[in-house]
C-alpha cells in the first residue's frame, strides 16, 4: 500500500510540476491544483496508514491510541483543501482578468515573438 | 485563578483587525469616510495594544518577558499557543505604525477606488500580526495565507494590466510556495509528532537516523516558503515586478512582508537548530549566510541596473532581506541585535520611498494624465476627488529632503539609523562574543574573525555605496536635470505619512540607545531556546468552570 499510494503521489506532482512550467495560465492552475491535490495526500500519509481504524472514540469510552488513526493529519487536511480551494478560485479570477485585459492567456500577458 | 487581563491584550492584534475588517465588508462605497475612520481607528488601537505589548514584556510585568495566550484554553502542545515577547512586540509596533502610515496615505485617493479596500487592508494587518504572535506551525501556515490572500487583493487594488500581470506572478510563485510549506509541515509532524514550535524544539535533538535526516527535509522545504517570501536569491525575482506594480501604500505594506519572511527565519531557526539541538544543531547556517550574501549582491547589481524607481525600491528591500539573512546565519547574538535594528530602520526608509515615489511621479507626469488612466482602468465607479486647497508650501523642498532622507537611510550613511545599524553590525563582526558558552561558565578567549565576517563587511558596504549611486542617479536626473519643473499639487495626508515614518527614523536615531538596549534583550531572550520551551509547555490551562474532573487520557505520542 505505500509503495503504490507513494508513486502515486509523486506522479501526480511530477505531472503539476510539469503542467505549473508550462506557458498557458490555464495549465499553471491545472499544475497546481495537482500539487495541492499530492500534497493533501502527502500530509494524509504522513499520520501513517491505517485500515480500519477510526480516528474518532465512541462517546464514554476511554481512548486507546493503539487502535485509533491518527486524527491530526485529517484536520491538517481539512484545513489545507478549504484553504486551497480558496487561493486557486482567486487564482482563476485573476487569470479572467487577465485574459479580458490583455487579450492572451499567455502567463506573460503577451504572445512570445516567435 | 483566572487570566490575567494583561494576557487577553496578546489576542487583541489578531482579533480587532478582523472584526473590523468584517464590520466594514457590507458597508457600501457610499460611507466611504465612515470606512477610512473605523479602519483608523482599529490600527490606532493595534498602535497603543503594541506599546503595551512592549511596556509589559519589556517592564517584567510578565516573566521572562513573555505573555502566552492558550487558545481555547488548550495546553500547549496540544492548543495553540500565542506568545508575545519583545522581539513580537516590536515587530507588531513597527506593523501597527507602518499601517497606520499608509492607511492616512490612502485617504485622499487610494481608499476610495475599489471597494473592499479597507476590508482587505485590516486582513493583511490580522495575518501580519497573527504570524508574528502564534507558535504553532500549522497556525502560521494559516495566518501566512490569511496575510497572502489579503495581499493578492491588495496588489490587484486600482487594476490595470500592469498589476493584473504582476498578481499573476506573485499569486502563482506563493501558492507553489505554500505547498512546500504543507509538505515540510508535514514531515515535521510526521517525524515529532507535534506542530507546536516549542516541542518540536524540544524533540529535535531526541532525533536520529532517518527520522533526523526527513526532519531536516521538511525543516528545509519549510525554510524554502520563507524565504521565497524575504526573497533570498535565487528566490526573490518575483519582488520588484511586483512591488513596482502595486500602488504605493499597498507596496509599502509589502515590505513589511519580506521582514515576515526574515522574522520567522529568525525565530524558527535560532529556536530549533540552536546549539541545543544536538545533532542538528546549527543546520542550514551555511546557506543563510551565504544565501544572504549572494542576495546582497543581486539586490545591488538589480538596484545599479534599474532606473525606475519602483524597481530601485525593490532592490533596496532585497539588499535589506539578504543583509538580515547573512546577520542571522552569521550566528552570533550582538550582531543579531544590530540586525534586528537594520530591519526596523530599512523596513520604514523602504516604505517611506514606496509612498515618496507616487509623489516624485506626479512630477512628470500631469495629475489629470493619472487619474484618466486610473479611470480607464475599471471598476471605479466614485471619481477619486482632486485634492482642492489645503495644499501643502514648498512642494519641490520637501519632495527633494525626503527623497535625500530617504537615499540617506537606504544607503546608510550618518546621521539616519541606516548608518547606526550598519556600524553596529560592522563593531558585532569585529569584536566576536562569546556565545552561550559564558554561562556554562567555560570562557574562550577573543577569537579571530573568520573570512566570512570580512566578506560581509566588505559586502555592506558595497551594497551602500551602489545604492549612494543610484539613487543620486534616480535624484539628479528627477530634481536637476529634468528641465522645467511644475510643482505638483500634494495633499496634507499624502506628506504627512512620510514625514511620519521618517520622523520615526530621526526617533531611531536619538534613541538608539535606549532602543538597543530592548533589542539585545530580546536578542537574547531568542538565543535562549530552553527557558522558552519550558515557559510555552507549562503555561497552565485554566480550570474549566465545571468542577467535575476530566478523565484522564495518556497523550503522550507514540515512538515514531
Amino acid at each position: 500500500m505505500e509503495l503504490v499510494l507513494s508513486l502515486a503521489i509523486g506522479i501526480v506532482f511530477a505531472s503539476g510540476i510539469w503542467l505549473v512550467l508550462r506557458p498557458r495560465s490555464f495549465q499553471v492552475l491545472c499544475g497546481l491544483m495537482l500539487m495541492s491535490y499530492a500534497v493533501n495526500l502527502f500530509i494524509f500519509a504522513m499520520g501513517r496508514l491505517w485500515i480500519d481504524a477510526p480516528p474518532l472514540t465512541p462517546a464514554g469510552t476511554l481512548p486507546n491510541p493503539a487502535i485509533l488513526a491518527d486524527p491530526l493529519p485529517q484536520a491538517l487536511v481539512l484545513t489545507a483543501i478549504v484553504i486551497g480551494f480558496a487561493t486557486t478560485a482567486l487564482y482563476l479570477v485573476v487569470m479572467i482578468g487577465s485574459r479580458g485585459l490583455t487579450g492572451t492567456d499567455h502567463v506573460d500577458g503577451q504572445e512570445p515573438d516567435l | 485563578m483566572s487570566l490575567h487581563w494583561t494576557q487577553h491584550l496578546i489576542l487583541v492584534p489578531v482579533i480587532l483587525p478582523l472584526l473590523v475588517g468584517a464590520a466594514l465588508a457590507p458597508l457600501t462605497q457610499g460611507w466611504h469616510r465612515l470606512k477610512f475612520w473605523l479602519s483608523y481607528a482599529s490600527i490606532l488601537g493595534l498602535v497603543a495594544n503594541a506599546l503595551a505589548l512592549v511596556h509589559f514584556t519589556d517592564g517584567g510585568a510578565w516573566q521572562d518577558g513573555m505573555g502566552i495566550y492558550l487558545a481555547g484554553n488548550w495546553s500547549a502542545p496540544f492548543g495553540i499557543a500565542l506568545l508575545a515577547d519583545r522581539l513580537s512586540s516590536i515587530m507588531l509596533l513597527l506593523t501597527a505604525l507602518l499601517g497606520l502610515a499608509s492607511l492616512h496615505f490612502t485617504k485622499q485617493r487610494w481608499g476610495r477606488i475599489g471597494v473592499h479596500f479597507h476590508t482587505l487592508f485590516q486582513f493583511l494587518l490580522m495575518g501580519i500580526n497573527g504570524a508574528f504572535l502564534t507558535h504553532d506551525l500549522f497556525n502560521l501556515f494559516v495566518f501566512f495565507e490569511v496575510m497572502l490572500a489579503a495581499s493578492y487583493g491588495l496588489v490587484l487594488h486600482g487594476y490595470n494590466a500592469e498589476r493584473i500581470r504582476a498578481s499573476m506572478q506573485y499569486i502563482a510563485i506563493n501558492l507553489a510556495a505554500a505547498l512546500l510549506f504543507l509538505l515540510g509541515l508535514a514531515l515535521i509532524y510526521a517525524t515529532t509528532g507535534t506542530l507546536n514550535m516549542a516541542d518540536v524544539a524540544g524533540r529535535v535533538p531526541l532525533l536520529a537516523g532517518d527520522d533526523l535526516a526527513l526532519f531536516k527535509i521538511g525543516a528545509t522545504m519549510m525554510a524554502l516558503t520563507f524565504l521565497t517570501k524575504s526573497a533570498m536569491w535565487p528566490l526573490g525575482f518575483w519582488l520588484p515586478t511586483t512591488y513596482a506594480a502595486a500602488s504605493p501604500p499597498v507596496a509599502a505594506m509589502l515590505v513589511l512582508m519580506t521582514k515576515v519572511g526574515a522574522y520567522v527565519v529568525l525565530r524558527l531557526w535560532l529556536l530549533i537548530f540552536s546549539d541545543d539541538a544536538g545533532a542538528a544543531a546549527g543546520f542550514g547556517q551555511d546557506a543563510l549566510l551565504y544565501g544572504g550574501m549572494a542576495t546582497i549582491v543581486f539586490g545591488a547589481a538589480g538596484m545599479l541596473s534599474t532606473d525606475t524607481a519602483g524597481r530601485m525600491a525593490g532592490y533596496a528591500a532585497i539588499i535589506s532581506s539578504g543583509t538580515l539573512l547573512a546577520v542571522i546565519g552569521y550566528g552570533q547574538p550582538n550582531l543579531v541585535t544590530a540586525g534586528i535594528y537594520y530591519l526596523i530602520g530599512s523596513t520604514l526608509a523602504v516604505a517611506a520611498f514606496l509612498l515618496l515615489i507616487e509623489l516624485i511621479d506626479r512630477i512628470r507626469t500631469p495629475r489629470s494624465a493619472m487619474l484618466a488612466l486610473t479611470m480607464e482602468a475599471y471598476a471605479v465607479e466614485d471619481a477619486p476627488v482632486e485634492p482642492v486647497g489645503r495644499g501643502v508650501p514648498a512642494v519641490m523642498a520637501f519632495l527633494s529632503l525626503a527623497f535625500a532622507a530617504c537615499a540617506l537611510m537606504i544607503a546608510g550613511l550618518p546621521p539616519l539609523p541606516g548608518f547606526i545599524a550598519k556600524f553596529g553590525m560592522f563593531h558585532a563582526v569585529l569584536h566576536p562574543q562569546v556565545v552561550a558558552t559564558a554561562a556554562n561558565g567555560v570562557m574562550t578567549g577573543p577569537t579571530t574573525i573568520p573570512t566570512a565576517g570580512w566578506v560581509l563587511i566588505a559586502l555592506i558596504v558595497l551594497s551602500g555605496l551602489i545604492a549612494v549611486i543610484s539613487m543620486m542617479r534616480f535624484g539628479v536626473r528627477t530634481f536637476w536635470a529634468s528641465g522645467v519643473l511644475v510643482p505638483p499639487k500634494l495633499h496634507r495626508t499624502e506628506v504627512m505619512p512620510i514625514i511620519f515614518l521618517l520622523g520615526l527614523a530621526i526617533g531611531m536615531t536619538i534613541q538608539a540607545n535606549a532602543l538597543f538596549g530592548y533589542l539585545a534583550r530580546a536578542s537574547d531572550a531568542i538565543h535562549r531556546p530552553a527557558t522558552y520551551i519550558g515557559r510555552v509547555l507549562s503555561e497552565p490551562s485554566l480550570p474549566g468552570p465545571a468542577s467535575s474532573p476530566a478523565p484522564t487520557i495518556n497523550l503522550t505520542p507514540e515512538a515514531p
